[in-house]
């Protein structure tokens, strides 16, 4: 029985992290950013969901197993996004 | 049909299924099971991420004038109950673990209010899409050139944020059955496993969420 | 002795209905996918029907549509994909994992249930008067402009769909938590590499061709146009999904069957699989390049021409794996001690009937000959040489040489031999002319055809009849050997793998007590013999 790896404190952190990541993430919206406009927002939803990956989900401290069961579904949504894209973008 | 040895066996740890040799096995299964589950789950959605990447980079400024229409203090609301959401469910799952049920189950209860807190504020702003006249179909109206492409956005909306919707009315279900179960005591400290998956289960749906907010809300600025 | 097997163990109808034991689901599926094989093979001989004449005089075009769209979606949904999985992995699995079941029996069970769901959803879209899109759905017809039943079939291939992704969640637990002590990767048979490659595949394509029926209802029923050119959608981004599911799709069709081959050909040479580690990385590279490849169905769609090449150039990679095994089936029936028996017959005539479609496909990865022969009948030939050929085949050789352990009888040898004379002739006799009359430009989907046609579709359609009667012998004779068989050993091939070593039929939670294995597989150098029956 894998045992519990983490303090109701050390969690608390981590919600603390995201609230602040979630305050950032909507002043965001509201400072003229341009193009970097849509990159920062993807680059903290990124965060945050490591975050709750990482310490919510015990990925952290779980076997190499999960790892890349996690990793293969992050790899073939990046494929078929990849693979239509390159239809898409280079109908000439 | 068991041996003696077997009946004996189960008979000191009836949450052991007769598959399984050791109570370890058994969670070690059902943990993978539900990260299986949860990579099929990525990919049910995944599609969804796939049309709604191509359709932006299609018509960029039509998804930006739609995203202003959406209600973004609700959507940051919301957001921020899903987040609170998931640090309750894994104070759950840690008082399961030190099998107290009593703080088990009630932090099961305050992860189930949030859900239906989130569910509530969902409701209330698919209705004002309702009176808005913003769900595509027969009823959309829009005054602007691309009426027609930004029904494209308002359908992508309706179908990843409903499809949610759907995955969070299942998970409050599991929610009341894992707090039926706690407490009826069955979670000791070898076995608070169905605890475990259904937190793993909840934190996939806030992720999801983590993703919809600034693809459907965020686009651009204001 | 006169002990209990999971068949006897409790006659009643609730006890089979409620199981949770892996072997009775595996029967219960092995009724349901006979009925929907029977089912689509109906459909199918009405079209060969209608094409002995260039014109129409057995059914309309509408008809013809909605009868190739049933063969379809039959075939592939409640056929083929369950199929080898349900039956023989559902069955086989626990028991060479020297398990006493599935990691979880009542999910099992549930997945059953959902195919039975989706299963009567499909029939109810059949009588209610069917669906004309093919089984391919492409849109806008399919979401908008067709007026069938399109929504209820769709719904039926989703729930079936659910039931096909649990029980690859199954397996996948199974394989990695439940194996026996001393049983490690490399000693499992490679009938279980074969089927977590394919567990592999349904886990991660699976979902996708959910959401995407799920988004043509929505679009059906809602107006909600997301692949609607009128609203400025993109009808080809239904093809890319549908494509990224059903291309890998074919591999576990196929995956499942050449698990079959690799235990029958050891077997029947007395010799260990040759190139073990080759054959079991194959089954994880076909499964990983299959979904590389699924452009090669869109090259004349629209797709942009050099997104075209690079699926091309990936579909000749994805052929390297398979034909890696053809070699290592080969190389290990040389220099063995051959028995012909109907398993081995089977297998036999897989090995020569898959690389035909094998090659035919490296043939059809070539954009240019794609541009010539695409929807054809050589397409048609190319996969039922695959599916029909291979996986059909390999599917009825696995059913004959676990058949002891299934049911406790021996099938008439004899019969089993002669059925597969008969499949095989007819298998050829129907669809070699198929190619020829693709290549020459016969149009598929369509009942009508030039005249100058008739002739090979005449051949075509006398194999087809031969073909029915080489599908209806096996099964009179194997419910007849249920009731009258020669009772069978536990073993009578003197085959390796721990599912041997329980009675036929095996008792209901396997093993008494959990097996210590500590052989490599496959070891026939200490079983020279069948010791014949």
């Amino acid at each position: 029985m894998e045992h519990e790896p983490m303090t109701k404190f050390a969690y608390f952190k981590i919600y603390l992290l995201l609230m602040a990541l979630l305050a950032l993430t909507v002043g965001a919206v509201y400072v003229n950013l341009g193009p970097w406009n849509s990159l920062v927002a993807m680059a903290i939803a990124i965060a945050k969901a490591l975050l709750v990956f990482l310490f919510f989900m015990h990925a952290r401290y779980s076997a190499r197993l999960i790892w890349i069961y996690a990793a293969l579904a992050v790899i073939w949504i990046a494929q078929l996004i990849a693979g239509v894209l390159a239809d898409v973008t280079m109908r000439g | 049909m068991t041996t003696h040895r077997d009946q004996k066996f189960l008979m000191s740890n009836p949450e052991l299924s007769h598959q399984f040799e050791t109570l370890d096995q058994q969670a070690e299964a059902s943990s993978l099971g539900m990260w299986v589950f949860l990579v099929t789950e990525a990919l049910f959605f995944g599609g969804l991420f796939l049309l709604y990447t191509i359709y932006r980079l299609k018509f960029p400024e039509i998804f930006m004038e739609c995203s202003k229409l959406m209600d973004l203090r609700l959507g940051a609301i919301n957001t921020g109950i899903l987040l609170t959401s998931s640090l309750t469910m894994v104070f759950a799952v840690h008082s399961s673990e030190k099998a107290e049920k009593n703080s088990t189950v009630i932090w099961i209860l305050v992860t189930m209010l949030l859900g239906i807190a989130f569910l509530s504020i969902k409701g209330f702003e698919y209705h004002q899409k309702v009176t808005e006249h913003l769900v595509p179909g027969p009823t959309f109206q829009l005054d602007s050139m691309h009426y027609r492409e930004a029904q494209i956005f308002f359908s992508l909306y309706f179908a990843m944020t409903g499809l949610h919707a759907l995955h969070m009315i299942v998970g409050l279900g599991v929610l009341a059955v894992i707090a039926a179960m706690a407490s009826a005591g069955r979670f000791t400290r070898t076995y608070s496993n169905p605890v475990h998956i259904v937190g793993l289960y909840w934190h996939f749906i806030d992720i999801i969420w983590i993703f919809l907010f600034p693809l459907l809300y965020l686009i651009g600025n204001r | 002795m006169n002990e209990l097997n999971y068949i006897t163990n409790d006659y009643s109808v609730k006890s089979w209905l409620l199981t949770k034991d892996h072997k009775r689901i595996a029967l219960m599926y092995l009724i349901a996918i006979t009925f929907f094989f029977f089912l689509g093979g109906m459909a199918a001989l009405l079209m060969r029907l209608e094409l002995l004449t260039p014109q129409a005089d057995v059914v309309q075009a509408e008809t013809y549509n909605k009868l190739f769209t049933l063969h379809g979606i039959t075939m592939v949904f409640f056929f083929l994909i369950p199929g080898i999985p349900a039956v023989l992995g559902n069955f086989l699995l626990p028991l060479m994992l020297g398990a006493r079941d599935l990691a979880f029996p009542r999910l099992n069970l549930t997945s059953f249930y959902l195919y039975v769901a989706g299963a009567l959803f499909a029939l109810s879209a059949a009588i209610l008067g069917g669906v004309d899109t093919g089984w391919t759905f492409y849109t806008p017809y399919s979401s908008t402009y067709s007026n069938t039943h399109v929504i209820t079939m769709a719904v039926g291939i989703f729930i079936t769909g659910f039931s096909s992704i649990l029980t690859g969640l199954n397996f996948i637990v199974t394989t990695h938590k439940m194996r026996a002590p001393g049983l490690t990767w490399f000693r499992l048979p490679l009938f279980v590499w074969a089927h977590y490659a394919t567990s592999f595949i349904i886990l991660l394509g699976t979902p996708v061709i959910a959401i995407t029926l799920l988004l043509v209802g929505l679009e059906r029923g809602f107006h909600m146009g997301i692949f609607d050119p009128a609203l400025g959608g993109d009808p080809l981004l239904f093809q890319h999904l549908f494509w990224f599911y059903s291309h890998p799709a074919v591999y576990i069709m196929i995956l499942p069957a050449m698990g079959v081959i690799s235990e029958v050909i050891p077997c029947f040479s007395r010799k260990r699989l040759f190139g073990y580690r080759f054959v079991a990385f194959s089954s994880m590279a076909i499964a990983v390049l299959g979904f590389l490849v699924w452009g090669h169905h869109m090259f004349i769609s629209g797709q942009s021409i050099y997104a075209g090449l690079v699926f091309s150039f990936l579909s000749f990679l994805v052929a390297i794996p398979s034909a890696i095994k053809v070699f290592n089936w080969t190389a290990t029936l040389y220099k063995g001690r051959i028995y012909l028996q109907t398993p081995m017959l089977y297998a036999l005539g897989f090995i020569g009937l898959f690389t035909i479609g094998g090659l035919t496909g490296i043939m059809l990865a070539a954009l240019g000959l794609d541009a010539h022969v695409h929807d054809t009948y050589f397409i048609i030939a190319h996969f039922h040489y695959i599916m029909v050929g291979g996986t059909i085949m390999a599917y009825l050789g696995g059913i004959h040489f676990w058949w002891p352990k299934i049911s406790g009888r021996l099938y008439p040898e004899f019969w089993g031999k002669l059925s597969a004379m008969i499949v095989f002739i007819g298998f050829n006799l129907t669809f070699f002319p198929q190619f020829i009359l693709g290549y020459l430009g016969m149009p598929r989907r369509m009942h009508v055809y030039p005249p100058e046609f008739q002739v090979l579709n005449v051949l075509s359609t006398a194999g087809a009849s031969i073909l029915g009667v080489g599908y209806l012998l096996p099964l009179i004779y194997l419910i007849w050997s249920v009731f009258y068989g020669r009772k069978a050993g536990p073993n009578p091939w003197n085959a390796t793998g721990l599912e041997w070593t329980t009675t036929s039929p095996p008792p209901t939670s396997n093993f008494e007590t959990i097996p210590v294995v500590t052989e490599e597989a496959y070891d026939y150098t200490s079983r020279p013999e069948i010791p014949y029956v």
